[in-house]
């Protein structure tokens, strides 16, 4: 997971013994390999083009990869169908009041994702308090900066993003001020 | 895991129930000592090999701690207020318990501690008072803590700390820039920052690695064994004597006592839900300061209808909240604080209860960023920044790593009314009652924790923090330091358990975890814990040896 061998072969640790750090490092790798894209389990495909345009307003591509391009969908998808099964119910009546917010502000309109951006950005503004909108935009975040191997942060792109490395090992100095604090 | 194979129809000499913080000391203590021990702990038995760097895993879900889906839970802050569905208290669920996934903070108490009530006087409507023993009675056992299961620190770096026998084992942790900004804006206000103490090798020790800096440890259990856990130290010790035997995946449902009213062993689910009745000579109950009065309270008999070493109706009451505060900071530069242990440094200035603030409070203040990528994504951005949309996404890319907190630790003052009870109806995944809570601070620690703000945001602010956000503190959030509920002390009415942790009502039965709290100290309970679970398993040690535990 983000450690090259790179990292173990060039690096040094103080006191860690290499053996512990390779042995865990190998360990985390395993565990993160990238699983084939499934079909959607859960949400239908109308739904999750919605789900996925609400949560693109949530973290939008441009200055880096966006919920879309990391895989979101795929994330929401899987724990709805795993470790937040019990939330089932919460998406079908979140987007079915999501459904009667966007009809009423834009009569006529076929879906969250055929909105324009303007259009969606409105309706989030209109929803923003709702606990179907918090349970969105946690699973949103967990999909763009969780562990990759829950189908979201594609490449990493969410740690990227924020500056985050998941390594077994890290030297000091990690940032500016203990780097000079030393000099 | 291994180790012998003890039948359940005869009686081992000792039986703990919650192998963590408190229990995994009390096997190996116990076996060294020559006894048979059986430990049961309903959680599994993990390996280095089944953590991980997932956040979702451990932050989000309960990955190492109590399943509230499998064991549900009930919460009020008044009397009046309704039972809730909410994971009011967190623990560990392994064996190795808490010490698996604690962040590693390993303050000793101050000596004013044991017998702050003396010092500050009384509080009307509380149940402050003092411990029946004070620091010195405590501090060979802190050593042996430190020295056994490896703790690193500077001693004499705290100008504040108790008198110490002798140097931690191992030194402090490097500064990382939160320490380093924090040290000089510190000292900068004439206060006195020193290098945290952490149950954490900067060093390896005793056959265990140091710390890689890998940045898990609030949370998470440590890959690299550098997380001075009971799980990597003194377990695998116990089970070398070839008299302890671990359990895991063992749920206790009930002590029994015999005709005489003392415990006669405990019966337990096992993995397979397959009852067994494990026959004990002593039982020693170390399954933290929520479950211990939940299992004394389910184990009523005729003898103890009000439950078990319940005479007096304490058991579950005094109840008390790991109180505390947190104040960001943006800087300039950034400071990657999500690399490496979580403290580096730290203050008591402000730990001392003084009555010229015109209320009783104080606590430690650390420096800490206390947040993983997601967590901080949701929770610790600025209330200025947007909360979805563009701006919000820019604003993670810098926060992240140019902000730093500081946490303040905090006292929760003992009162009865608050409380673990069993509720009437609602039952566990095994059909136990599950565990009530009820919990409100006192108005004299809300009163400390604004004013510890203050103080934080005084810092952050000498620091050159370039905006400063405080977190809301009337939100007590979840209790993952468990303390009071069996409460130690000489008065049979007034107490649970005496000074070495037996309890008032039964002579074999013995408490030793954070029920035993009289007071909550400024929180950062384990080292206390693990050095009360050293002084009691001498004292039954040596009792055994005189053949006073029958």
């Amino acid at each position: 997971m983000g450690l090259s061998r790179r990292d173990w072969v060039f690096g040094s640790i103080g006191g860690a013994a290499w053996a512990d750090v390779l042995a865990a490092a190998q360990h985390a790798h395993e565990s993160a390999e990238a699983r084939p894209t499934a079909r959607l389990a859960v949400l239908d495909r109308a739904t999750a083009a919605d789900v996925e345009a609400l949560a693109e307003q949530i973290l939008p591509s441009g200055d880096g990869p966006g919920a879309r391009e990391v895989g979101v969908i795929w994330f929401i998808d899987r724990a709805l169908q795993t470790f937040d099964s019990d939330r089932r119910a919460d998406y079908r009546d979140g987007m079915a009041e999501v459904r009667r917010v966007r009809v009423k502000l834009f009569p006529g309109s076929a879906s969250v994702a055929a909105l324009s951006d303007e259009q969606q950005k409105q309706l989030v503004r209109s929803i923003e308090t709702t606990a179907f909108f918090g349970l969105l935009r946690q699973h949103t975040v967990l999909g763009f900066l969780g562990h990759p191997k829950y189908g979201g942060n594609r490449g990493q792109a969410g740690w990227k993003h924020i500056g985050f490395e998941s390594r077994m090992a890290f030297e000091h100095p990690f940032g500016y001020y203990d780097a000079r604090g030393r000099e | 895991m291994s180790g012998p194979r003890f039948r359940h129809d005869e009686a081992v000499d000792f039986l703990v129930i919650g192998v963590g913080a408190a229990g995994g000391v009390m096997v190996k203590e116990l076996s060294a000592a020559g006894y048979s021990v059986v430990g049961l702990e309903q959680g599994p038995y993990l390996r280095e090999n089944d953590y991980s760097h997932d956040e979702i895993k451990y932050y989000f879900r309960p990955g190492l701690t109590n399943d509230p889906k499998t064991q549900p839970m009930l919460y009020r802050r008044g009397e009046k207020d309704p039972f809730k569905p909410f994971k009011a208290v967190e623990y560990g669920r392994q064996v190795g318990g808490g010490s698996v996934h604690f962040t590693g903070n390993y303050w000793r108490f101050h000596e004013s501690d044991f017998h702050e009530r003396s010092l500050f006087g009384e509080i009307p409507g509380t149940g402050f008072a003092d411990w029946p023993i004070r620091y010195a009675d405590l501090e060979p056992y802190y050593a042996k803590a430190e020295r056994e299961l490896g703790v690193s620190g500077l001693s004499g770096a705290n100008p504040f700390e108790a008198p110490r026998s002798g140097p931690y084992p191992l030194p402090p942790m490097p500064a990382k820039s939160s320490g380093v900004l924090f040290e000089r804006a510190a000292k900068k206000l004439g206060l006195h920052p020193y290098p945290a103490p952490v149950a954490i090798l900067s060093q390896p020790y005793r056959g265990r690695p140091a710390c890689s800096n890998c940045g898990m440890c609030e949370a998470f259990g440590c890959e690299m064994r550098a997380k001075s856990s009971t799980l990597v130290s003194v377990i695998p010790e116990a089970e070398k004597t070839g008299r302890c035997e671990i359990r895991p995946g063992s749920y206790v449902r009930k002590i029994e006592v015999d005709a005489r009213g003392r415990a006669a062993g405990a019966i337990y689910y096992d993995a397979s839900r397959r009852e067994i009745f494990q026959r004990a000579k002593v039982v020693v109950v170390c399954a933290n300061g929520a479950e211990t009065p939940r299992l004394l309270l389910m184990s009523k008999s005729n003898r103890f209808p009000q439950g078990l070493a319940n005479s007096n109706g304490l058991v579950g009451k005094y109840l008390m909240w790991d109180l505390g505060c947190f104040t960001c900071g943006l800087f300039e530069h950034p400071l990657n604080e999500y690399k490496g242990i979580q403290v580096t440094r730290l203050i008591h200035d402000y730990y001392r209860a003084d009555p010229k603030r015109g209320f009783y409070g104080g606590g430690g203040i650390d420096a800490r960023f206390d947040f993983q990528p997601a967590s901080f994504a949701l929770d610790g951005l600025p209330p200025d920044v947007p909360k979805w949309g563009a701006e919000y996404k820019k604003a993670l890319a810098t926060y992240f790593t140019h902000t730093m907190g500081l946490l303040s630790h905090a006292t929760s003052l003992a009162m009865e009314k608050n409380r673990v009870e069993l509720d009437p109806d609602v039952k566990d995944a095994w059909g136990l009652p599950a565990m009530r809570v009820t919990y409100d601070a006192h108005p004299d620690d809300m009163k400390s924790l604004a004013w510890l703000q203050d103080r934080e945001a005084e810092i952050l602010d000498a620091a050159g923090a370039r905006k400063i956000w405080r977190m809301p503190i009337d939100d007590y959030g979840t209790n993952r330091h468990l303390m009071g509920t069996c409460r130690m002390g000489t008065d049979p009415k007034q107490s649970v358990v005496n000074a070495f942790g037996r309890t008032h009502d039964a002579p074999n039965l013995f408490l030793v975890d954070g029920s035993n709290f009289v007071t909550s100290a400024r929180q950062q309970p384990t080292a206390t814990i693990q050095a009360l679970a050293y002084r009691t398993a001498e004292h039954l040690a040596g009792a055994a040896r005189r053949g006073e535990l029958g």
